[in-house]
């Protein structure tokens, strides 16, 4: 903690001020109705605190530099943001995550630089942030590189991969240990070094569908890491912001977990015992019924109770509006028609409720999967747009298979099942699907969209 | 302030943390962690302190500038797509009922 400045009270009111709309601004941001007002109070208080900083008689050389910083910052996320296809938004969140925990981990570096102190407190706090932050940092950056699918969506198991991540870890800590008992300057290097290739090693064998859950939690982390920095510079509303997201952060990411039905446990560790790269093991030249858009469009036509299931194919190829179209035309020919939105469909929890809405889908007719698993049973046609991992009974029966557990969509239930598929390509998840050879299946391949139009086409003539 | 002074703090603030989340439904998952996400950006603020007190042209300057630089990203680029995301919560009008059961 540096002693050498003591905020006057009306700065100390503001950062409280500050802290209780970041509290007011988590509680809005967990209910729909309140939900965007939320993000207008936290940015307020954001503003509020940062704005104060500068006038609180803080001593703040290099300002201009400071300053420059500081706009060409703000506007690269400001770009970033604003530019971001909606499809992409959860890879751009991890990243966005990424650099918070970097900038917590280099301010601790900083702080140990410039301040010269043996206080173990100050030590433990150093180190925590500078270990926590970073792992942050190259953790996101993995899990972006994996969404962004620059890199493999599969787990990636390295041989050795469970000792040598172990090694690592165990040189963090002790490398951690040493610094605080004999602070010097090549160990927090090394201790710098060490946390990033940690990060990397834990997040690396995560397999695509579990790599939401692994971004909340590395928000936590970062959220924790900023609390510590809090600490190591004495500032009480980083230490409230910082541990007010790594606590809720970490709930949330339980809570995920649960809606995947997947215990954290097995997430994180599950891919070190290199099991789950396997799957079904069946050949993809295996027979399946494929049927053109006309075929389709008749199905839909004279079906009664029709149900749609979104997955990420669909936002992809930006054919939301498309299957509203689909859906209204359905409608105005009397048919019954749901959406049915698994908890995470597209890449993340409520990542396809944004991308409906974009496409003025009424909110009433999104059906949660506790809701609408019922009643596929009585469901004529169930159209699968680009959805393959939520609809995958693997999920029930193969113990193997990486998403197991997972509560799924019972799409095998309804009477008729048809795909809207690019390709025979496994889904996220890497596992094939043997709904695809079910015999009540049908496959139309193609892009979403060209597909969707086409049926919507024929659907007119029908 | 005091160590216990900033456990106390730390303690409570956890708690609140806890609460203040415990409610959320699954559609608001992803916009809540982004929100959250927005929030761990005022690291802005250490960073611009750190950098503040860094000796003119030395590394630990421009450490701290990369700080603030990276710091500023997380905090305004983590509202702007927190707010985007929202924008499906917008008030529109109520969309009337789709189906009324017709024959096909």
């Amino acid at each position: 903690m540096s002693e050498t400045h003591v905020d006057p009270m009306w700065v100390q009111v503001s950062y409280l001020v500050a802290a209780v709309l970041f509290i007011l601004a988590l509680k809005s941001m967990s209910s729909p109705r309140t939900a965007r007002t939320g993000v207008l109070i936290g940015a307020i208080g954001a503003a509020l605190a940062t704005g104060v900083l500068f006038f609180s008689g803080i001593k703040l050389a290099n300002l201009a530099l400071i300053i420059g910083f500081l706009v060409v910052g703000s506007l690269l996320g400001l770009v970033a943001a604003r530019r971001v296809k909606m499809t992409a938004m959860p890879q751009l969140v991890a990243l966005f995550n990424g650099v918070g925990g970097g900038a917590a981990a280099l301010i601790a570096v900083v702080e140990y630089l410039v301040v010269d102190s043996d206080d173990p407190l100050f030590l433990i706090f150093t180190v925590a942030t500078v270990i926590v932050g970073s792992i942050a940092f190259s953790g996101s950056i993995v899990t972006y590189l994996k969404l962004q699918e620059l890199m493999t969506t599969r787990p990636v198991v390295i041989p050795l991969g469970k000792w040598i991540t172990i090694l690592v870890a165990v040189a963090t800590v002790v490398g951690g240990v040493w610094l605080i008992v004999q602070p010097q300057e090549w160990l927090l290097w090394a201790l710098l070094g060490l946390s990033l290739v940690f990060g990397v090693l834990f997040v690396l064998p995560v397999g695509g569908a579990d790599v939401p859950i692994v971004i909340s939690l590395l928000n936590a982390m970062t959220g924790l890491a900023v609390a510590a920095s809090g600490y190591v510079l004495g500032n009480v509303l980083l230490l409230i912001a910082g541990t007010l997201v790594g606590a809720s952060g970490t709930l949330l990411t339980n809570l995920m977990a649960k809606a995947m039905g997947r215990p954290l446990t097995s997430t994180l560790f599950g891919a070190f015992s290199g099991t789950t790269a396997g799957g079904a093991g069946s050949g993809t030249d295996r027979p399946v019924r494929s049927g053109s858009a006309n075929d389709v469009a008749i199905m839909l036509g004279f079906a009664g109770k029709v149900i749609l299931v979104p997955g990420y194919g669909l936002a992809v190829a930006q054919a939301q509006s498309t299957l509203r179209e689909l859906a209204d035309l359905l409608a105005e020919k009397g048919i019954e028609v749901d959406y049915a939105i698994h908890p995470v469909a597209g890449r993340m929890p409520g990542h396809m409720n944004v991308l409906l809405a974009e496409a003025n889908v009424p909110y009433e007719q999104l059906k949660e999967m506790d809701e609408i698993n019922p009643e596929f049973s009585a469901t004529d046609v169930v159209l699968v747009v680009g959805a393959n991992d939520v609809v995958n009974p693997a999920a029930r029966t193969d113990q193997t298979a990486p998403i197991y557990g997972m509560p799924i969509l019972d799409v095998d239930a309804a009477q008729q099942i048809v795909f809207l598929k690019r390709s025979m390509r496994p889904g996220f998840a890497g596992i094939e699907n043997e709904i695809l050879f079910d015999p009540k299946t049908t496959l139309l391949f193609g892009d979403a969209k060209d597909s969707l139009t086409k049926v919507v086409a024929a659907l007119k003539n029908v | 302030m005091d160590g216990i002074a900033l456990l106390t703090i730390f303690i409570l603030s956890v708690f609140v943390g806890f609460e203040v989340v415990s409610k959320v439904s699954t559609v608001l998952h992803t916009p809540l962690m982004s929100g959250a996400n927005a929030i761990h950006g005022v690291v802005v603020m250490g960073a611009i302190i750190v950098a503040g007190k860094s000796e003119p042209n030395s590394l630990a300057l421009w450490i701290a500038l990369a700080a603030v630089l990276l710091g500023a990203i997380n905090l305004v680029g983590g509202f702007v797509v927190t707010d985007r995301m929202l924008e499906m919560f917008k008030s529109k009008k109520p969309a009337a009922a789709a189906e009324d059961g017709g024959a096909a």
